[in-house]
């Protein structure tokens, strides 16, 4: 038997934005066991409920994550709306798919400059942060905040979205999606890409399933499950089908994600040409009572809001399961029997966002 | 229109937990999240899906010497909830298959955060 050596990777690594500790249990240069840790951005947000209400929660929950923050902020008030039975306005719900689908566009756009930049592409990681940019400007003239959006409430949304602006941000969004076909073509069609992706990081669909992956980690393995299909905001008045590939290599996970950029630009177009008129939110009273689980989807996968409200104005409970956390156990299992210089590559191909993961 | 999944939830004694998750493991249902109140007890959430439909077990503890068997012979995947129920809530998960001995968090802050028989609530 080969020497073992223990490598720690992180939670300083040139390719991690944020802090995730793994011991690399190593045979030469083979990888045969991870064991990760975590806890370096612990901000203690689900403690906060005993300070802050339940509607100032939203913001809260809008800076769980810097990425995906719209999406926070609607999980957390479709779970006080699912307490307290309040009905959203129809327009609202299709503000939330055009938001949320934004968001998830701008999540994997980035993800893509990063995942160029993981393995040395440096200028497919500078185009792809340079089509993002563009989308930023179309959330930033929308909404207000280039990342944290601000527009989820209790109730409903914070802000509209008038008709010949949502006209031409369509028009925008077009030439986006042609700029992005442009970036995903190499990422599909790329030797050097290909070469350090195929085949590297296989998660079989059996183990995805048994170790609870989500998102595009679970997709990329070939099981069709995406959260959206639970039918909330307007996603059940969208023609939309959730994308699969079975390839289960870190490959197939990006390719998932570059399928997603063209559903989530067809369900915003789609979104645009049918949102109906009228109010944007409803008046909220009273105090919320009882508990909720609610699920969404992420760019990274299934998110879990837990609320618990006893008729206080502060929640006695308020717990999120991010989709990080549950990709933790199928990332150990991926870096099993890899080698060394394709770590940084597979623990990408999660997306993974630690402060998320560690509220 | 409000959304609301129909979602199922039952309180189980922790001696039948392992057992109910055998089940649901057999039942092709997934392992979603395990998560924890802390108030005059421990309230020990876990929620499966299978095709779109939510399920709870929920387990209750007392805040003296909590502890419970673990489910991650069923669901290996509970490895990451049971070692968070330890580090952060103080819980004691028996037959953990990868028990990080309260090493999974490393929190520059003393743990657990949940009130201790030893630590009164403040």
């Amino acid at each position: 038997m080969a020497t073992r050596t223990v490598i720690p990777f992180g939670p300083q690594h040139p390719v991690l934005p944020e802090p995730i500790h793994l011991d690399l249990v190593l045979e030469d240069e083979k990888v045969v066991q991870a064991i990760p840790s975590i806890g370096f951005i612990h901000r203690g947000l689900e403690k906060l409920v005993e300070k802050k209400d339940f509607l100032e929660m939203t913001y809260v929950a809008e800076r769980i994550c810097g990425i995906c923050s719209f999406i926070h902020g609607q999980s957390y008030c479709q779970a006080i709306e699912a307490v307290m039975k309040i009905d959203v306005p129809e327009r609202a719900l299709f503000l939330r798919t055009i938001w949320g689908e934004m968001s998830r566009i701008h999540s994997h756009l980035l993800w893509l400059g990063l995942f160029a930049d993981g393995f040395g592409f440096e200028s497919l990681f500078m185009h792809s942060w340079r089509v993002r940019e563009k989308l930023l400007d179309i959330i930033e003239e929308t909404t207000g905040g280039r990342v944290i959006f601000g527009t989820a409430k209790v109730g409903g949304v914070r802000r509209d979205i008038d008709t010949p602006t949502l006209k031409r941000i369509e028009g925008e969004l077009r030439t986006i999606e042609k700029m992005s076909r442009e970036i995903t073509d190499v990422f599909k069609k790329d030797s050097s890409v290909r070469r350090r992706t195929v085949g590297v990081g296989m998660l079989s669909k059996e183990d995805a399933v048994a170790l609870g992956a989500v998102g595009p980690t679970l997709r990329g393995s070939g099981v069709s499950q995406d959260m959206r299909k639970l039918g909330y905001a307007a996603y059940p008045k969208i023609n939309w089908e959730p994308v699969v590939e079975t390839g289960c290599d870190c490959y197939a996970r990006c390719m998932v994600r570059c399928r997603e950029l063209y559903e989530s630009f067809s369900m915003i177009y789609q979104a645009i040409a049918k949102i109906p008129d009228g109010p944007v939110d409803v008046k909220v009273t009273g105090n919320p009572s009882g508990e909720y689980f609610s699920r969404t989807e992420q760019p990274r996968g299934e998110v879990i809001y837990y609320v618990k409200g006893n008729a206080t104005k502060n929640l006695e409970r308020f717990r999120v399961r991010t989709p990080t956390f549950a990709n933790v156990p199928p990332l150990v299992k991926m870096l099993g029997g890899c080698e060394l210089p394709d770590v940084p590559v597979i623990v990408l191909t999660i997306d993974p966002c630690i402060s998320c993961t560690e509220r | 229109m409000v959304h609301v999944e129909e979602q199922a939830l039952e309180v189980v004694d922790k001696s039948l937990i392992t057992q109910k998750a055998a089940l649901m493991k057999t039942e092709g249902w997934r392992l979603v999240q395990i998560s924890c109140l802390a108030r005059d007890s421990f309230e020990v959430t876990y929620s499966f899906d299978k095709d779109y439909k939510c399920s709870h077990l929920r387990v209750i503890l007392p805040v003296n010497n909590p502890e419970l068997p673990s489910i991650t012979g069923e669901y290996f995947a509970a490895f990451t909830y049971e070692n968070e129920l330890h580090d952060l809530f103080g819980i004691r998960v028996k037959g953990n298959a990868l028990d990080f001995g309260g090493k999974f968090y490393k929190l520059s802050v003393p743990t657990p955060f949940a009130p201790q028989p030893q630590q009164p609530a403040k």
